[in-house]
Order: structure tokens, then C-alpha cells, then sequence
């Protein structure tokens, strides 16, 4: 791995990690080198936007990407990086809000939603979204009618989690990028509307 | 065929086992509900000793009242088959 922080001591764990794995013949550096370069070019929320904008632009797509989303994700392109898990959109509607969490580590769809923020990674968020989500989220700036019920989905297995957020108003005049552009990381994890 | 239906009602084991598993200890002994099944995959606390064991997950949905004692929501996690067992 070429880091850019070869000081901290994580850096010497997987460069060490890394010498065991080429040394065993699993992996070579130019394979390794080559998928963080992808990772790290291709892997963005716009991609998860793109999706959920097609979603709401297209009720076929909608009703595929809620029964397949690794399908849908293959759909526009982006099947490659949604490898080896299972993808699951969950839907938000005016009476249920969805939002994700890994409480044991910090699973993530980060081919569709980007290298994840470090607060997704935290003890504060993985402790505090199962326990009191609507603290959490009015803290995101987020306040939901206490009549709307939340779902916190702990993505502890090998399936990773999408929220598709309501469409925005006048969704029906907008092209399918100009709502992509409206969706937004956190929207894609549940603490922003959208 | 898997042993838990849609709807089941189920209880997460509560016994914390010697070794590494991905069954969140704040549901240790709660009961939830069956919503589906999510995939068929290798269950970790024997993957990681090196044993291959593939066991139906099921998405499973707690009610935060249930694991917290107050809350409206509700939090729904994977779980390995045999982390779950019948509730009455």
C-alpha cells in the first residue's frame, strides 16, 4: 500500500498484513495497489444517488431495486464494486424513517456511498443509534413527528444497507440528475431526509 | 427449508459464547421477530476458527421497548440461525 501516513502505527499493522498475504501467494502489491485505486476513484455517494434518483424517476426500477439491489446496482454500472455482499434498499415513506448502523465494527456499502465518515465509525454513533435514534438524528438536524417510526437497521452480517429517502417535492419536473444532485450521503444513511 | 417462517416469533441466544461471534450483545436474550430471510451465509464464530458452516441469516426486528425497556423504534439485525431459537 502506497499510505500517506506511514507514521501511525495501523500503517505498519497492514503493510505487515500485506508482506504475510504476498508472501502466501494470495496477493500481489499491483493487485492490491489496484483495488484501493478503485475503491478509492469510483467509490462515491454519487453512485447511491444515482440510484435512488432513478428510483423515484422509474417505478420499475423502484419496485427492482427494493426486491434486487445488487441488480440494480449492476444496472447502472456499478455492480463490480456492490461484490460479495447483498445489497438491501430500505424504503422511507411518511410513517417510517429507516436509518443504518454497524454496531459491531462499521459495515458499509462504500462502493454506493463513498469511504464512510468517521462519525459512522464512532462508539457514539454505533452506541447511541440503536438506543435513542431520535436523539440522534435531531443532532443531524433532523426532527421527525413523534408519530413517524424509526427503524435502525444493525448491519451486522454480509448484507450492507441503502435508505431510500422520500422524493424530493416537484420530483416529477426534475430531471434524473438534477435529483441526484439533491441526495446526499447521509440521506443515503438515514440522518438526512434526503 | 429453513426453521424459522416469516412472523416467527424467536429469542437470540443469551448465552455469551467463549469465542468471537457477530450476535450484538445488547440482544443477548430479547425477543424479536422473524421479517424474512436474508441470505445463506458462513457463520462466523466458526469461520474464524477455520471451520466452514453456512447457515440461513434472518432479518430480525426488536422492538426498543424489548431491549431497552423505553423507545418507540425498533432495530432489526442479522441473524445467524443459530443464534435464534423458538419464543413462546
Amino acid at each position: 500500500m502506497s499510505g500517506k501516513h506511514p507514521e501511525l502505527p495501523v500503517a505498519a499493522r497492514v503493510r505487515r498484513l500485506e508482506e504475510r498475504m504476498i508472501a502466501a501467494g494470495l496477493a500481489t502489491d499491483a493487485e492490491l495497489d489496484e483495488i484501493l485505486e478503485q475503491v478509492f476513484t469510483s467509490a462515491s455517494p454519487v453512485n447511491g444517488a444515482r440510484m435512488v434518483a432513478r428510483a423515484w424517476k422509474d417505478p420499475a426500477y423502484h419496485d427492482r431495486l427494493l426486491a434486487d439491489g445488487n441488480a440494480a446496482a449492476a444496472e447502472l454500472g456499478f455492480g463490480a464494486g456492490a461484490q460479495g455482499y447483498l445489497l438491501k434498499a430500505v424504503q422511507n415513506t411518511p410513517a417510517v424513517h429507516n436509518m443504518i448502523v454497524c454496531t459491531l465494527c462499521s459495515c458499509y456499502p462504500t462502493a454506493l456511498l463513498g469511504p464512510s465518515p468517521s462519525w459512522y465509525k464512532s462508539f457514539a454513533y454505533r452506541s447511541r443509534a440503536v438506543r435513542e435514534p431520535r436523539a440522534v438524528l435531531a443532532e443531524f438536524g433532523l426532527e421527525l413527528p413523534d408519530s413517524t417510526e424509526i427503524r435502525v437497521w444493525d448491519a451486522n452480517s454480509e448484507a450492507r444497507y441503502l435508505v431510500l429517502p422520500l422524493p424530493a417535492e416537484g420530483a416529477d419536473e426534475m430531471g434524473e440528475n438534477e435529483l441526484a444532485s439533491l441526495v446526499t450521503r447521509n440521506g443515503l444513511i438515514g440522518t438526512a431526509v434526503r | 427449508m429453513t426453521r424459522f417462517a416469516a412472523g416467527a416469533r424467536v429469542r437470540a441466544r443469551a448465552a455469551d459464547p467463549d469465542g468471537h461471534t457477530r450476535l450484538p450483545r445488547y440482544a443477548s436474550g430479547h425477543i424479536g421477530e422473524v421479517l424474512e430471510v436474508r441470505g445463506t451465509w458462513q457463520l462466523p464464530d466458526e469461520a474464524v476458527r477455520g471451520v466452514c458452516r453456512a447457515e440461513p441469516v434472518y432479518a430480525v426486528r426488536f422492538p426498543a421497548s424489548g431491549l431497552w425497556g423505553s423507545g418507540s423504534h425498533s432495530v432489526i439485525i442479522d441473524m445467524w440461525e443459530s443464534y435464534l431459537e423458538e419464543a413462546p
